[in-house]
């Protein structure tokens, strides 16, 4: 099938495949992004983040379809962590969005974080801007639920939302430093349980110390199982995309977002070439007399990086 | 590269007995598949729309209602309307010996029942996906 014909004309296989084998690093997916990344750039991009089991699926789907109803075209892209022992993985996001799978203007892809750290998978970013080529208006990006230092997604994502839910009061407390500081929006989610209002108080109070920008986070309580709340969030992912516009912040950002992802491809392309030009036994071979004590391990990591100093070919 | 095979674990229809599925959504999982699992109550044409998006090599069904004669069929044949009859379809649950046949015959790959070890679907999986580098 020709895959790029495929993507141009919004067949869904065509975006589904692309994914794959960017995802694997296929050479040929590469080539056809590379052809079409001048398409890119038109998405708006959203991170849905927060703790484990806040409802960051349920609120994502939820959104989903109040975008759907508007006639915009979603894509979402929901990792999960990947046993770093066995390599395999549950994605389970898709059970709270059943209700989205026929609908024409969603797709969705769920992601394995295949060792990537940081909160996204390894090919959220190169899914995110096949997304972008084949057309979405709004892409969602859930992450694999913040723990401490997860912040890839606002270097990602337009706006950030943060997640919570009342009950996770000393979490919030130790979440302070790095996470707050990443969402542009706060939800508290399960607003029918108690404490929810304790919660966002708690939030709001948090926001105020941490008047680093202009652009004040709203705290919004949902009940996303029910559908609660769900139009204020978007009116306030609304105003959030104005603000960042109109105030040139948007241009910025997104350049903040190139440079991150230049610096991350560079990085995993030495990464790579490094370890073609070496073989498991040349590895080991300099491990052993590293642990020998023949030669330190910072001399080690010079020698080991010497060939490809002339430069990659590609 | 080696990748992880993907698989859709599902429950087509009014059925909810997920015990099953969960057990053989943990089994795929420590075989090293990425195991996409939607939960119960799917309509066929849901778990094709899931089986596209997701881009899986297999598409794993769960059923022990009884109705498999009918579901597990439609499933396979919307796959090919579609356009995705590349995927490996195999299926499990509470399923009477002498209905294998016939399901084998509409395009299922593989039928496992009660008492079958996980490292029986494990095995076959792999030994029919070609996943390449
Ligand atoms: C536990 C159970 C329940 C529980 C389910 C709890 C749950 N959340 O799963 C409850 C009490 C809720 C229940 C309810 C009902 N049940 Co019931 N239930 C059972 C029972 C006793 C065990 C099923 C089970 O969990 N087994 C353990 C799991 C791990 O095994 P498994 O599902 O078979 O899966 C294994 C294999 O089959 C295989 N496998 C399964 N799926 C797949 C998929 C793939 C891809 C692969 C490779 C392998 C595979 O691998 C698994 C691991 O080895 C069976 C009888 C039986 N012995 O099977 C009846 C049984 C399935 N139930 C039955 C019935 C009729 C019902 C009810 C309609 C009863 C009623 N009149 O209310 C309701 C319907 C519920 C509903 N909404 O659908 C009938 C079904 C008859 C039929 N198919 O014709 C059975 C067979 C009992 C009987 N002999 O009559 N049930
Ligand atoms: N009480 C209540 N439960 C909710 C609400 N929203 C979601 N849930 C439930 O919370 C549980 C977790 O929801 P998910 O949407 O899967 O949460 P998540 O944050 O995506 O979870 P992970 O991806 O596993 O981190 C599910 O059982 C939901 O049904 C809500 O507003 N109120
Ligand atoms: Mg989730």
């Amino acid at each position: 099938m020709d895959i790029k014909k495929g993507i141009i004309d919004g067949d869904r296989i065509a975006l589904a495949k692309l994914i794959t084998m960017a995802e694997d690093g296929k050479k040929e997916a590469m080539d056809i992004i590379k052809e079409l990344y001048h398409r890119t750039g038109n998405a708006y991009l959203i991170g849905i983040t927060g703790p484990p089991g806040v409802g960051k699926s349920t609120l994502t789907a939820k959104l989903a379809r109040a975008y759907s109803g508007l006639g915009k075209k979603i894509g979402i892209i929901a990792c999960d962590p990947t046993s770093p022992y066995t390599g395999g993985a549950i994605l389970g996001d898709r059970i709270r969005m059943q209700e989205l799978f026929t609908d024409p203007n969603i797709f969705i892809r769920s992601m394995g974080s295949r060792g990537h750290l940081g909160g996204l998978s390894r090919g959220t970013r190169v899914a995110v801007r096949i997304m972008d080529i084949f057309g979405m208006d709004y892409i969602f990006i859930e992450t694999v639920g913040v723990g401490q230092s997860e912040v890839e997604i606002a270097d990602t994502a337009d706006t950030t939302i943060m997640v919570l839910a009342p009950g996770l009061g000393d979490d919030i407390q130790a979440m302070k430093a790095g996470i707050m500081e990443i969402g542009d929006i706060f939800v508290v989610n399960k607003a029918d349980r108690e404490g929810a209002e304790k919660t966002a108080r708690e939030i709001d109070t948090m926001l105020d110390f941490n008047e680093k920008s202009t652009w004040r986070p709203k705290v919004i309580m949902t009940v996303a199982q029910d559908n609660k709340g769900i139009n204020d969030v978007l009116h306030a992912i609304e105003e959030h995309m104005k603000y960042i516009k109109d105030s040139g912040i948007f241009a910025s950002k997104r350049k903040e977002h190139i440079k991150e992802e230049i610096l991350e491809l560079a990085t995993q392309n030495i990464m790579s070439e490094i370890m073609t030009g070496l073989s498991k036994e040349e590895l080991l071979g300099i491990v052993d007399k590293v642990a020998k004590r023949e030669i330190d391990p910072y001399s080690a990591s010079i020698d080991i990086i010497k060939p490809i100093k002339g430069g990659i070919q590609k | 590269m080696d990748r992880p095979i993907r698989v859709l674990v599902a429950k087509p229809g009014l059925d909810g007995h997920d015990r099953g599925a969960k057990v053989i959504a943990r089994a795929f999982r420590d075989a090293g598949m990425e195991v996409i699992y939607t939960g119960l109550r799917q309509t066929p044409e849901q778990i094709v729309e899931a089986a596209i998006q997701e881009d899986v090599d297999v598409v794993a069904l769960s059923i022990l209602s009884g109705a498999h004669n009918t579901l597990l069929p439609k499933v396979v044949q919307l796959l090919k309307e579609k356009g995705a009859g590349d995927k490996l379809v195999v299926g499990g649950g509470v399923i009477p010996p002498d209905d294998i046949p016939y399901l084998k015959s509409q395009g299922i790959a593989e039928i496992f029942t009660p008492g079958t070890p996980t490292s029986e679907s494990i095995e076959f999986i792999k030994s029919h996906v070609r996943v390449e580098a």
